[in-house]
């Protein structure tokens, strides 16, 4: 079922969560809404769920405005973060209840419905468990059993909320394979919410990055990676490094840098500000360069370096074993050759996002 | 947990524990053991066949039933109320719904005399709404409805109280999956806010039975007291003291102490289940 949303806007008690936002998934399509807390995602999914409701906008799945539907007559699997399982009902019973409140005249007949859930324990991996109850369960399994759950009625749209997020990170990755696979196996439409970029360049067809309730960039990982479509993308994908440059010619410089192996940008001439990753960097050892190491540290194979130049401190990775790391000691001067980065125009006073996204993972647990 | 807690160094004195394990002990005896063995000890002082014949008085029978017929109305009435009263707090945002919570609170606080004049002047022959009352022939004071609605206003706390702190813990994403997964609003309340409920619901029925069985302040004002008529289980028990008839009045006391003893009981059990 494709998804066209229209110009959606939300606000909670005057904040505004949703700032217009324009998105459309095609039929059978796996996509991540990506961004830090916040951004809005959440609100994005529910609003589809038939959870929220917009202020403004529109939602039609498969042609039809959904705007207009309950969220018990549109049909969509939800999983929540929290999975919010039926405590006081067994793994049989929660997967079979989407189909046991149905209307009597569409209800399925009690062996069908037993069937039913019977296949989806099997399809799901987890046909030993039909009699326990959720808090017998771990969080990977009881994640599967909100999946069946989900899966049971059969979803136009299958939503997921942060559906890894509060599993350890060997659990997370098992599911990854299998929740993509139940996906190629179901063919239905899929979105679901994460703030790990990993998890969404791994299992999504597409990546939508969403930023203080816009949508910032749609791609998939190499392009989102190498052009961050916007300074919120660029930190968001871990450009820790923003360096005031001056543009001439399409060329970035600036005092120390050697900006050689940039490409040419055709951007106007003036302030500009250049993105770069920790790991983008080579350090060139130059007794009247710029700037000065700070710190080294080692974790065996990776060197962090922290450079000053007075002004701005920040850190820089490079391989312990390259050539280029000989001599780079505590109070050593450097200068530095990007290899790869972005460049904005207009000076550098954008502010950070709230949230630090640039974190490797924020591990959530209950 | 005990045995830590009362662990010691070798060495050290146990005098401090003991003596305060034996004033709970002592205190514990004085106030609440002695009064209760006392009850029955009077109730049975003529021997088994007075006791039986002081119960099956038709005045005290009456008072039995008359208060079992309150308790019977007001306790579902009262659930009625916590469950919607819970739930729209819990669950929903309006303007005053801090107002509400405090409201719920209100008839812990009033001491229950109060409350029983307020009905008084608003439902009396002189109250506010007397005349009117009067002119439809509606016996509210001195009446079975009078008692009612005082009790209700006493005992209307107890099972919000207890459902609503679980209701809030608990959040509504259960529900929101119910609704997703197709759930109309009676199947989500009968099938998932009601079993997650259940054990403190009963849990503030059983409470909200006890205060309403003996419920003494507020009825009194409000009853009359007319023997054989509207006499609750409490105040049939005062009038047979006043009348000096104290082994009949502490044969009344004993059933409602043995309904007050199950109810502690039914309470424990409930309390193990949570």
């Amino acid at each position: 079922m494709s998804i066209v949303i229209e110009h959606m806007t939300k606000s909670f008690d005057g904040t505004q969560v949703l700032r217009g936002i324009d998105l459309t998934i095609a039929s059978g399509e796996l996509v991540a809404l990506l961004g830090p807390s916040g951004s809005g995602k959440t609100t994005l999914l529910k609003i589809i769920a038939g959870l929220e409701w917009p202020d403004a906008g529109g939602l039609a799945v498969h042609g039809a405005d959904w705007l207009h539907l309950a969220a018990q007559d549109r049909r969509i699997g939800f999983v929540f973060q929290h999975y919010a399982l039926f405590p006081h009902m067994s793994v049989r019973d929660n997967i079979a209840f989407g189909l046991t409140v149905r209307p009597r005249a569409q209800r399925p007949g009690k062996a069908a419905i037993a069937a039913k859930v019977a296949q989806l324990l099997e399809f799901l991996q987890i046909a030993h468990l039909g009699d326990r109850y959720p808090a017998q369960l771990s969080g990977g399994q009881r994640q599967r059993v909100a999946l069946g759950r989900a899966l049971a009625i059969e979803p136009t749209v299958l939503l997921l909320d942060e559906p890894f997020g509060a599993l350890d990170a060997a659990v997370r990755r098992d599911l990854r394979a299998w929740l993509r696979q139940v996906h190629d196996e179901t063919g239905s439409t899929t979105i679901f919410v994460t703030h790990d970029q990993e998890e969404a360049f791994e299992l999504a067809d597409r990546v939508v990055v969403m930023g203080e309730g816009r949508i910032e960039q749609i791609g998939n990982a190499d392009q989102i990676h190498d052009h961050p479509a916007s300074p919120f993308v660029a930190r968001f994908m871990g450009a820790t490094i923003e360096l005031p440059v001056a543009l001439h010619a399409g060329r970035a410089q600036a005092p120390g840098l050697d900006a050689s192996r940039l490409p040419h940008r055709a951007l106007p001439d003036g302030p500009a500000t250049l993105f770069l990753r920790p790991a983008d960097v080579t350090p060139l050892i130059d007794p009247a360069g710029r700037w000065q190491i700070a710190h080294r540290s080692s974790n065996g194979a990776l060197l962090r370096l922290e450079l000053t130049d007075g002004a701005q401190r920040f850190g820089i990775d490079l391989p312990r074993r390259a050539p280029e790391a000989q001599g780079l000691v505590p109070g050593a001067r450097v200068n530095l050759r990007p290899e790869a980065g972005t460049i904005f125009p207009g000076p550098r006073a954008l502010p950070l996002p709230a949230a630090a996204p640039a974190l490797p993972r924020k591990e959530k647990s209950l | 947990m005990t045995a830590l807690a009362l662990s010691h160094a070798p060495g050290q004195s146990r005098a401090v524990p003991r003596l305060l394990i034996g004033l709970a002990f002592v205190l514990t005896a004085i106030l609440v053991v002695a009064p209760l063995v006392f009850i029955f000890w009077r109730a049975l002082a003529e021997g088994w066949a007075v006791y039986l014949q002081n119960i099956a008085d038709p005045l005290v029978l009456h008072a039995i039933w008359l208060t079992a017929l309150v308790a019977v109305i007001v306790v579902p009435v009262n659930i009625a109320f916590g469950i919607a009263a819970a739930w729209a707090i819990a669950r929903f945002r309006f303007p005053g719904r801090k107002l509400l919570m405090v409201l719920i609170e209100i008839p812990f606080s009033i001491s229950p005399i109060i409350a029983g004049i307020c009905y008084l002047l608003l439902y009396g022959r002189q109250g506010l709404l007397g005349p009117w009352l009067a002119a439809h022939d509606l016996k509210v004071m001195f009446a079975l409805p009078g008692i009612v609605l005082v009790t209700m206003f006493v005992t209307a706390p107890f099972v919000a109280r207890e459902v609503l702190p679980l209701m809030q813990a608990q959040g509504s994403e259960q529900e929101q999956a119910a609704v997703t997964l197709g759930a109309r609003g009676w199947q989500v309340f009968s099938r998932v806010t009601l079993p997650n409920i259940r054990w403190a619901l009963l849990y503030g029925a059983v409470l909200c039975t006890a205060r309403a069985v003996g419920e003494f302040g507020g009825v009194s004002v409000v009853s009359g007291a007319i023997r054989g008529q509207t006499n609750t289980l409490p105040l049939q028990i005062e009038l047979m003291f006043n009348d000096l008839n104290t082994t009949g009045a502490f044969a009344a006391a004993s059933t409602l102490t043995v309904i007050a003893l199950v109810v502690l009981v039914v309470k424990g059990a409930l309390e193990s289940r949570r």
